[in-house]
Order: structure tokens, then C-alpha cells, then sequence
């Protein structure tokens, strides 16, 4: 059942192989019997998925994700459920309501299993800096999973569950679906409702899914997307069904390389975004060189932009009206000093300040500013580079899972592990993580970047190529 | 040494909306504590702002009665610090490009126009209440004002006194009441001031150090805590102090304002846009409706009441002086036969004068404008005389009754019987022989006289102008 794509699982259901029931305890099962290696979950919503599946006896065939299971990533409010963000601060919040995308997902027929591990407020990139432990990975389980979406991404690697959600501030969601072998998409920055994601940084930030292929996300990005009334910054366009052109051929696709940029990469990565390339072109896409020059500016941009932003969010974390309380505060002052002192992780802590500098008066023009302007650029580049192709090509990680522990002190070169996934933000385009082979037994992934509101183009390729290969079928010896 | 005073004004209307500015929360006031807090009031984790567009009109038809450059593009921007009963954290405001730019407004004091300049006006979000004195050892918080619209409305330096400031504010209030984009109230802080004041010796071009005078909630105490707070800056001054730039609180009890905060404690507030909100476009679609929208203003109000009920100019601005007045007087007109002039005059030496003396506004007055053209029109068909329908007027005022029952309960209807006030007059002039005799021989002012004894007889009931006729003509015939 575990192994299985969205449409058999759905076919199954159907021809009543299985039930709803049967389905959703068989994952059940599974998250008891693995999950205790992972660490991928933060809340178990057993009973109450048990509960739904019990009432679900006739499949409407006419909703494809009916009955099918999901994990949400922590950081999207669940009404009644924990939703901690990974943080002790929230650790004791219930949610009051539902995300947009999860009353979406619900409406569509799927059946929440729980709330997955991440890093403390999606900062980070090894969800080492989760308030509930880091999650392994489960191809090497002395490894990262990555971040921030690392729960989301350990959780379908190791086929605990068909579907995740996660979100994408500069790669929460490719990075990790990259270190775990797994497909995900962070959209174009409007095209999901941020309505009920607990925002890191608002101009980044996106939510998307995270699943074992790419037609596998095609079902869910078709469940997730849309114009939402309650979020000002989604965009009021029509949404495709992201299904139909996942079959059309890829004879005449052009396709960006930016050889510059790869120049510094490692060469056994180097060599397999390559044999990927290659791939491609087999099935007949020509390669076009493509010139990003101000690429080398995305890290640091983003982190004035990011920090920035999150220094103002998170400032209503306050032990006010909700969340951690430090008990014995003397006064006002010291309660905002004990209650966010104790109540954020030191990475959290790092970048609230990192942003509240960044935006002092005095500061503000010489970073802030600055950062704004090369973002333009940044997004300019990404332009000019789609007026001759079709997608854009990059591998998601300069690196496959680093030990856990091993950049846990060193923020900079944790920082830099986000050096081709931060640009896409910045630019708010559409882009795909998908399995291109491992190195040392450990996945590693390659990006396929679209036009805005071209995510139909970016899933066409990336499923076409999953036709051919078997990449994405990997399963960890230790979860099959 | 001689001091001229310079005065700016910032002034936080809060628009009449429905709803917040960017909830959907009800805006009323009163309601019990948190009752009209959303998710999105309280600042929940993973909310979004959604802006409330009747807003945008309020903000740009206040900017086309100013004559200000409305920004076809403008900018939310949140301004960062933390207060318990600010729920984000932030609020959200608008900082480098405000909605409405650079307008003015003309003042007349003692007959000279002067042109007040309005620095800018935007948009921003109201933070919640702290009620410190409800529990011991514990602040209570009430978040229903969390998010309430309002519409900063900043002045330049240009008034020169404490009685141009009131003008202005006055005016001001006027606009604004009249656009129907703020009730006015400045009691319950929808109209709240801030006053920033300084002086320079008289000549001087540069600027002196200012302080800011806080949330005056009269417009009397406005004036006396600018006229304190200029004569304390003179004190100090001209026994070569320094004035310190600070924040201070007017006290109207002991007539002074004290110190809060200085500027060293000032807040960064790290303004940045918020990047929940997109930039706030105005086309010129929405240009011409809001234009199209606009409700009359004081002026033109005042050249039509001349024009259409054709008042003196005294009386019509008088009439104009608040919407609500004008307004009642637009109703009472329009439910009576009488003249306009008839119903000014009743309006402006009866109705104005109760209000005065009670302290009420003209919503609240006991008597209705359908009351008082009930009364008016009971005079037109002579039902009751003018100096009866007074007395009535002022029992209405007491017992909110209308004019009909206290007429019929008192019995004062009008005196209109030829007959029976022959009876009276007879009966007068027989009294009185000696002074008709006077009267006879010359002495006409005695005429009044017996009108004043007929009415005496009538208890006032009699009609007067009968009452006159029918004297003339026994006196004349005789």
C-alpha cells in the first residue's frame, strides 16, 4: 500500500482493494513502528483520523484526493490540534482555526494523520532547530533530513505516509524533499493562500506538498491551489488542472542551464545533474546556456530580507495572549524579555536580531533598502533568462545530508546550503525538487525552475522524466 | 522680550466604518471587553490583514475636501514596538507615502482668511485599551479597539495661537463630520488631539524646540492646555532655560501639563511595508466616484441654505455650523408650511439656546425636529399663539412630550372667538375708563396696555392679532 502512488491507492479504493479505514490504519502502523527512528512527527492525530476514516464508506470518485492521508507541516494551523511551530513558545497552542490550504485539503476528502517535525519557525535547514529534536534521515539516520520542512520530507521518504505539506521561505521545502530522494514544490509566490501559515518571513514565504512523485504533487498542488479573499498577496487567476499536461512530450522544451553557476559545484553532483540533463534531452529538450549574474547576491539578500520581515512577525509572540509564559516576571518589560527569551530557540533568537538591526533607523537605508533593489535584480535576471527558455535548471543542494551536528554551529555554512534555492524565492517563481540519483547512498536532487504561474510546465518535465527513470521509486532498506 | 507661538496639529479621526480596518470585526463602541475581536484582531498566529475599502473612500473624499494630491499608490507600513494591548506587535500605518498628501484648509479669524497647510493624512490601525485599575496586581486588556480605522490628519506649523488652533480644529471637525467619515465625538476619542507647540521670538524664521500635548479630549481644554503650555515655555525662556523636547500631559483640573516621556526614550520603530499588503492603488475610476460620492461641505451647505430657503447670511451659517444642526433644521422645514426664516428663528434663540444651557449635542436633544414642526405648525393654523408655543417649547424640552398632549393637558389652546374677546376687551376698557379716556386725548402708547390686560385676562390664550384688530376698531369707533 506504502509504495503506492496517489491514483493506485485512489484505484484501489475504488475497486475496494482496501478501505478508507484499512488505508489509514495500515499508515497508522507504520508511524507507531518507524516513526521512533525519525522523529518526524510532532502530533499524532490517531483517533481522529481513525474517527473520519470510519465515516467514509462509498469513494467519490469525483474528488481525486477522497480518503487519501496527510501530514501537515507544523507551522499550518489545524483548529483544535497543537500547533507549535516547532517552538516551545507554542508549544501549549491549540489553533483556533484552519489554515486555507488545510480546509482545502479537507474539502478535497484527505484525512490528516497528524502534524510533521521542523525547524523552530521553518528557520533553518536540518530541523536540528526543532524544540522537539532534530529528524533523521531515513537513508542514513545519522544525517539530516534537512529543513525547514524536515518531518514532511522524512515522512514520505520513508513511505510513512503518501502526502506532506511544507513551506518554502528560501528551500524549506527543496532542500529537504532533495536530502530525503522525495518530489516537492514550493509554487509561485500568490498562487497558495498563506491564510493560517504562521508567517516567517510574508513576502517569501509559500506553502506547496511533498510526495513521493511528481504526478503525485500535480493531485495536490490541484487540491492547494488558488485565489484566497482572506490572503491579500495570493493572486486572483485561474488555477489549471495540473494534471493535464503532465503527459505532453518534451520535443521542443527549451531548457536554462546556468553553466557559471555550477562551475563551483561539487563534481560528483556536478555529474549527476548531468546524467539528469542528459535524460532530458533523450526525451527532447534542448539545453539552452543561461547567465543569472547577480545569482552569487541571493544568500546574503536574503538574509537582510528574511530576518527582517521576521523580526516584525514574530514580535506578537509575546506571552500576551497565547503561548509560553516565563511564570515570574517582575514587570512588563521583563515578562517580553522572559518570555521570548525562554521561549525561542537560539537560531530564532539569532535571526529576530539579525532583522531588528537590519531595520534600525540608521541601518535601514544600507540594508533593507539595499537588499530590496538587488532582489528587483535578482528578478530582472530570471526575466531576461525566460524570454529563450521554457524552465530553468539547478540542483537543489550544493551538498547530499550533512551529519547531524556537523553545521549545527556554524550558522554561515549552514547558510550557505541554501545558496540555490534562496534566488527562486526572492524572484517568487515556481520551482520543483526531484530525486536525480544518489551519491554514497544518500539522494540527491536537481530543481527545474518555471515561469510565474507556470507550475503546469515544471510538473510536464518532472513528471516525464520520473516515466523514465526510477529515481523517485527509492525506498531506505530500513522502511520497506 | 516679545514671543510668537507656533502650532502644529495631528489629529486621529476615527472613520465611521461598519467594520475594521482590516477585519471584519464591528467597530462599535461600548460593547463588552473582546467581544468584537477577531483572530485577526488578536494578531493569531498565521493571520493576514484584508483591506477594508470603504476606508479607502473616507480617506480620499477627506483628502478632496482639503484640496490634497490623493497618491495614486501608497504604502501600508508597519511600525514595530511592543505594548501589551498592541496584539502584532506592530501597527499597521502608512509612513513614506501616506494616502492623501499636501492640502490645506482656510481659517477666518476676525474677519482675515489664513490658509492652514495639511502636512499629509493616512491611514492607520487603532491598538487596544490597557485598563490598569479594574484588578489588583494585574492590567486588564480590551482589544474590541484593536483595529478600528483611523485617519491621521497632520497640519503644518502654520497657526500662531491657541484660538487659530481651535479654528482650525473646529473647522476641521466640521469637514469631517460633514463628509460623515468620523461621528466627532471627542469625548469617546474619536476626535483626538495632539498639539505640537513652540515658540520663537517674534521675527525669528527658525523653529523652536517643541513639545507635544496629548489626547485633549475638549476643545476648551485643547485651548487652555496650548495657552499653559505657551506661557510656561515663555517662563522658561525668559529665565534663560531650556525647553526640552518631550511628550507632556495636560491635567484639566489643575490647569498644567506635565511631562511623560522625553525624546531620548523615544521608540525606532523600524518602520518597513508590510509585506502582507500590497501597495494600495487608487485609479482614477475610484477617483470620480469618491468625487462623484461627496457629500455637500460647510461652504456649499451655507450658500444654499441662502439661496434655497433664503436665509440671511448670519442665519445660514449659523445653521451650518454642524452637520446635525443643519440637518435638523432641513427637517423641521421640510415637515412645516411655516417660512424658513420662522423656523431659523426658532431653531437659533430657542433650540440653540436650550442645547447651550443643558450641555447637549443636537442628536440628543428631547425635542426631535418632527416635534418641534408639530409646534410650529400648531402656531401656523393658530392652534396656539407664538408666546404660548414658547411655554410649550420649554415643557417639551423638560418632559419630552409632544406639543399636542401639553397643549390639550394645559388647555391652551388659542383664543379665536370674536365674541368671547369682545367680552375681554369690554370688560378691560370698562376697568379702565380713566385710560381710554387718555388714550382719547392723545396717549396711543396706551394701546399696548390693553393688549398686555386682554392677554393678562386670556392667560395669554387670546390671539393677538385679533386681538388688535378687534381693539383698533372699539377704539377707534368710539
Amino acid at each position: 500500500m506504502h509504495n503506492k502512488n496517489i491514483k493506485e491507492i485512489k484505484q484501489d479504493l475504488i475497486n475496494k482493494k482496501y478501505s478508507v479505514k484499512e488505508l489509514i490504519q495500515h499508515f497508522i502502523d507504520r508511524i507507531e513502528k518507524y516513526d521512533s527512528k525519525l522523529n518526524a512527527m510532532i502530533t499524532f492525530c490517531k483517533q481522529e483520523a481513525i474517527d473520519q476514516s470510519k465515516l467514509i464508506t462509498n469513494i467519490d470518485t469525483s474528488t481525486e484526493l477522497h480518503g487519501i492521508p496527510l501530514i501537515h507541516k507544523d507551522v499550518i494551523c489545524t483548529k483544535n490540534v497543537k500547533t507549535s511551530c516547532g517552538s516551545k513558545m507554542l508549544d501549549n497552542f491549540i489553533s483556533p482555526y484552519n489554515a486555507t490550504i488545510v480546509d482545502k485539503m479537507q474539502n478535497s476528502g484527505m484525512i490528516m494523520l497528524g502534524k510533521s517535525n521542523m525547524d523552530e519557525f521553518a528557520m533553518g535547514s536540518s530541523t536540528e532547530n526543532s524544540f522537539y529534536g532534530v529528524t533523521a534521515n531515513p537513508w542514513n539516520l545519522e544525517c539530516v533530513s534537512g529543513g525547514s520542512s524536515g518531518g514532511s520530507a522524512a515522512l514520505v521518504a520513508a513511505r510513512l505516509i503518501p502526502a506532506t505539506t511544507g513551506t518554502d521561505t528560501g528551500g524549506s521545502i527543496r532542500q529537504p524533499a532533495g536530502f530525503c530522494g522525495i518530489s516537492g514544490i514550493k509554487p509561485t509566490y500568490g498562487r497558495v493562500s498563506r491564510f493560517g501559515l504562521i508567517a516567517y518571513a510574508s513576502s517569501l514565504d509559500q506553502a506547496g506538498p511533498m510526495a513521493k512523485s511528481v504526478e503525485d504533487l500535480a493531485y495536490l498542488l490541484n487540491s492547494m491551489a488558488g485565489y484566497d479573499p482572506k490572503d491579500s498577496t495570493s493572486i486572483n487567476i485561474s488555477v489549471p488542472n495540473y494534471l493535464e499536461n503532465l503527459d505532453k512530450k518534451l520535443k521542443g522544451k527549451k531548457l536554462g542551464l546556468p553553466v557559471k553557476l555550477l562551475s563551483d559545484l561539487d563534481s560528483s553532483i556536478n555529474q549527476k545533474i548531468q546524467q539528469f540533463i542528459d535524460e532530458l534531452k533523450k526525451l527532447g529538450a534542448t539545453i539552452v546556456e543561461i547567465d543569472l549574474p547577480n545569482a552569487h547576491l541571493s544568500v546574503p539578500t536574503y538574509y537582510i530580507v528574511a530576518p527582517s520581515e521576521c523580526s516584525s512577525n514574530l514580535a506578537r509572540f509575546d506571552g500576551i495572549r497565547y503561548g509560553y509564559r516565563h511564570p515570574d516576571p517582575k514587570n512588563i518589560t521583563e515578562q517580553y524579555i522572559k518570555s521570548r527569551g525562554y521561549g525561542f530557540g537560539d537560531e530564532v533568537k539569532r535571526r529576530i536580531m539579525l532583522g531588528t538591526y537590519t531595520l534600525s533607523a540608521g541601518y535601514y537605508d544600507a540594508y533593507y533598502l539595499k537588499a530590496q533593489k538587488i532582489r528587483r535584480i535578482i528578478r530582472e535576471d530570471y526575466q531576461k533568462a525566460f524570454e529563450n527558455v521554457d524552465a530553468v535548471i539547478l540542483p537543489t543542494t550544493p551538498t547530499t545530508a550533512f551529519k547531524i551536528g556537523e553545521k549545527i554551529d556554524d550558522p554561515l555554512s549552514m547558510y550557505l546550503s541554501d545558496i540555490y534555492t534562496v534566488g527562486i524565492n526572492l524572484a517568487g517563481l515556481p520551482a520543483l525538487s526531484l530525486p536525480v540519483g544518489f551519491i554514497n547512498e544518500l539522494p540527491i536532487g536537481a530543481q527545474i525552475i518555471g515561469k510565474h504561474f507556470a507550475e503546469d510546465t515544471i510538473l510536464n518535465i518532472g513528471h516525464q522524466y520520473q516515466l523514465v527513470t526510477d529515481w523517485h521509486k527509492k525506498i531506505p532498506e530500513e522502511f520497506n | 522680550m516679545q514671543w510668537e507661538s507656533v502650532i502644529g496639529l495631528e489629529v486621529h479621526t476615527q472613520l465611521k466604518t461598519k467594520s475594521k480596518l482590516f477585519s471584519g470585526s464591528p467597530t462599535e463602541y461600548g460593547a463588552m471587553p473582546n467581544t468584537q475581536a477577531s483572530i485577526i484582531d488578536l494578531g493569531m498566529p498565521g493571520v493576514l490583514p484584508v483591506l477594508n475599502q470603504k476606508v479607502v473612500e473616507m480617506a480620499i473624499q477627506f483628502g478632496l475636501a482639503v484640496s490634497a494630491k490623493i497618491n495614486n499608490r501608497s504604502i501600508f507600513a508597519r511600525k514595530n514596538y511592543f505594548y501589551p494591548d498592541l496584539p502584532k506587535g506592530y501597527q499597521i500605518s502608512q509612513h513614506d507615502i501616506p494616502i492623501v498628501g499636501t492640502g490645506y484648509l482656510e481659517i477666518e479669524n476676525n474677519g482675515a482668511i489664513k490658509k492652514i497647510g495639511i502636512t499629509r493624512a493616512h491611514l492607520e490601525e487603532d491598538a487596544g485599551k490597557s485598563i490598569h485599575d479594574l484588578y489588583d496586581n494585574c492590567s486588564a486588556i480590551d482589544l474590541n479597539r484593536a483595529g478600528t480605522p483611523l485617519l491621521e490628519i497632520v497640519s503644518e506649523p502654520d497657526m500662531r495661537s491657541s484660538q487659530e488652533a481651535i479654528i482650525y480644529l473646529k473647522k476641521l471637525h466640521r469637514i469631517v463630520t460633514y463628509l460623515d467619515i468620523c461621528d466627532g465625538n471627542l469625548q469617546e476619542g474619536s476626535f483626538r488631539v495632539d498639539a505640537n507647540v513652540s515658540i520663537r521670538p517674534v521675527g525669528d524664521t527658525e523653529l523652536g524646540t517643541r513639545t507635544e500635548l496629548k489626547n485633549i479630549n475638549s476643545f476648551k481644554f485643547i485651548e487652555q492646555a496650548i495657552k499653559y503650555e505657551i506661557q510656561r515655555q515663555i517662563k522658561i525662556l525668559e529665565s534663560n532655560g531650556k525647553v526640552i523636547q518631550e511628550t507632556r500631559l495636560y491635567d484639566p483640573v489643575k490647569n498644567e501639563t506635565k511631562a511623560m516621556r522625553s525624546k531620548e526614550e523615544a521608540h525606532d520603530y523600524r518602520y518597513f511595508p508590510d509585506p502582507d499588503l500590497l501597495p494600495l492603488e487608487i485609479d482614477k475610476k475610484l477617483l470620480q466616484k469618491c468625487q462623484k460620492n461627496m457629500p455637500e461641505l460647510p461652504h456649499d451647505k451655507l450658500e444654499r441654505f441662502i439661496k434655497e430657503y433664503k436665509l440671511s447670511k448670519y442665519d445660514a451659517s449659523v445653521l451650518t455650523t454642524e452637520k446635525t444642526l443643519a440637518d435638523y433644521f432641513e427637517n423641521v422645514s421640510n415637515l412645516t408650511s411655516a417660512k424658513s426664516k420662522t423656523v431659523a428663528n426658532w431653531i437659533i434663540t430657542e433650540f440653540l439656546s436650550y442645547l447651550n444651557k443643558d450641555s447637549v449635542d443636537v442628536t440628543n436633544a428631547p425635542i426631535k425636529a418632527e416635534m418641534l414642526a408639530k409646534l410650529i405648525n400648531k402656531i401656523e393654523d393658530k392652534t396656539i399663539n407664538g408666546k404660548i408655543a414658547k411655554t410649550v417649547f420649554e415643557k417639551m424640552w423638560n418632559s419630552g412630550k409632544e406639543a399636542d398632549a401639553i397643549i390639550k393637558e394645559e388647555n391652551l389652546i388659542q383664543l379665536n372667538d370674536d365674541k368671547k374677546l369682545l367680552e375681554i376687551i369690554n370688560n378691560i376698557l370698562v376697568e379702565h375708563n380713566d385710560k381710554v379716556q387718555d388714550y382719547k386725548n392723545g396717549k396711543i402708547k396706551l394701546f399696548s396696555f390693553f393688549v398686555g390686560q386682554v392677554m393678562k385676562e386670556s392667560k395669554g390664550k387670546a390671539n393677538p392679532s385679533q386681538v388688535n384688530k378687534l381693539l383698533q376698531g372699539i377704539l377707534e369707533n368710539s
